[in-house]
């Protein structure tokens, strides 16, 4: 009986405080995307030759996000019969696009005008394990372009 | 040492080519992190402790791989990557990888 208040406590907490925290979350990479905007992030590997002169700096930024409690029991019961586990897939949304901003907020403190070939990296942290934390670890990186006689 | 995760350095050109370089650590996360990252667990958002630990270890990769960069008298690492690999259930391995070579 003492168990069943636990487990369901633990939901209601996870459902609450999950909820809320993940939009203040969206609200907060919202707001930094849009401020941001002027960095365009691209994938390109070559430069194109207009751009050169110019110095670059590796930058990368990197984040590790966990599931609350509630999301992880849906997901649980999603396995049992198949499909989209929307609750992971906001999860994972939310981590590339905050290490994209981490990013991007270090190439802004070094005056960057763009960041080239940005790779993405994720890695899940604790995997295989019981009772495990469900959390997922997202690195970006890529190389800052820095115009030295561009006024932006 | 100029790094980067391109295939050249913009305005200078390669005068040799040294090869594969190489960074790795393996890291163990500890206790005290566990146990808040078991909390942060019910609440879900982000856990601050492990991000830093990852940094950190990524950094000390890095710092390696420029050492033996360093070593065979190369000036910049090219088109460098990152990969991550769990070995054991506690423990992950950061690894970084380039091209070594020397610039004009």
């Amino acid at each position: 009986m003492f168990d069943l208040i636990l487990f369901l406590t633990l939901l209601a907490l996870g459902f609450g405080f999950g909820q809320y925290l993940e939009s203040q979350h969206y609200k907060s990479i919202i707001n930094r995307e849009s401020s941001l905007k002027h960095i365009p992030a691209i994938a390109t590997k070559h430069l194109p030759p207009e751009f050169i002169p110019c110095s670059t700096q590796m930058v990368s930024g990197n984040v590790v996000i966990s599931i609350d409690f509630f999301k992880k029991f849906v997901s649980g019961l999603r396995s049992i019969v198949g499909g989209r586990v929307s609750s992971y897939e906001s999860l994972i949304d939310r981590a590339r696009r905050e290490a994209i901003l981490r990013m991007k907020e270090q190439a802004a403190s070094q005056g960057a005008n763009y960041v080239f070939n940005v790779k993405m990296e994720t890695s899940s942290i604790s995997k295989g394990r019981r009772n495990s934390i469900g959390s997922v670890e997202v690195l970006a990186y890529g190389t800052a372009i820095i115009q030295p006689s561009s006024i932006n | 040492m100029i790094l980067t995760t391109l295939e050249s350095v913009p305005g200078k050109s390669i005068t040799q080519h040294l090869g594969l370089v190489q960074g790795s650590t393996v890291r163990a996360k500890h206790a005290g992190r566990d146990l808040m990252a078991g909390l942060k667990n019910i609440f879900g958002g982000e856990l601050k402790g492990y991000t830093e630990l990852l940094q950190e270890s990524r950094e000390e990769a890095i710092s390696r791989m420029v050492e033996q960069a360093q070593s065979i008298g190369a000036n910049a690492v090219l088109n460098i990557r990152f990969s991550t690999s769990s070995i054991t259930q506690g423990a992950s391995e950061l690894f970084t990888y380039g091209t070594a070579v020397k610039l004009d």
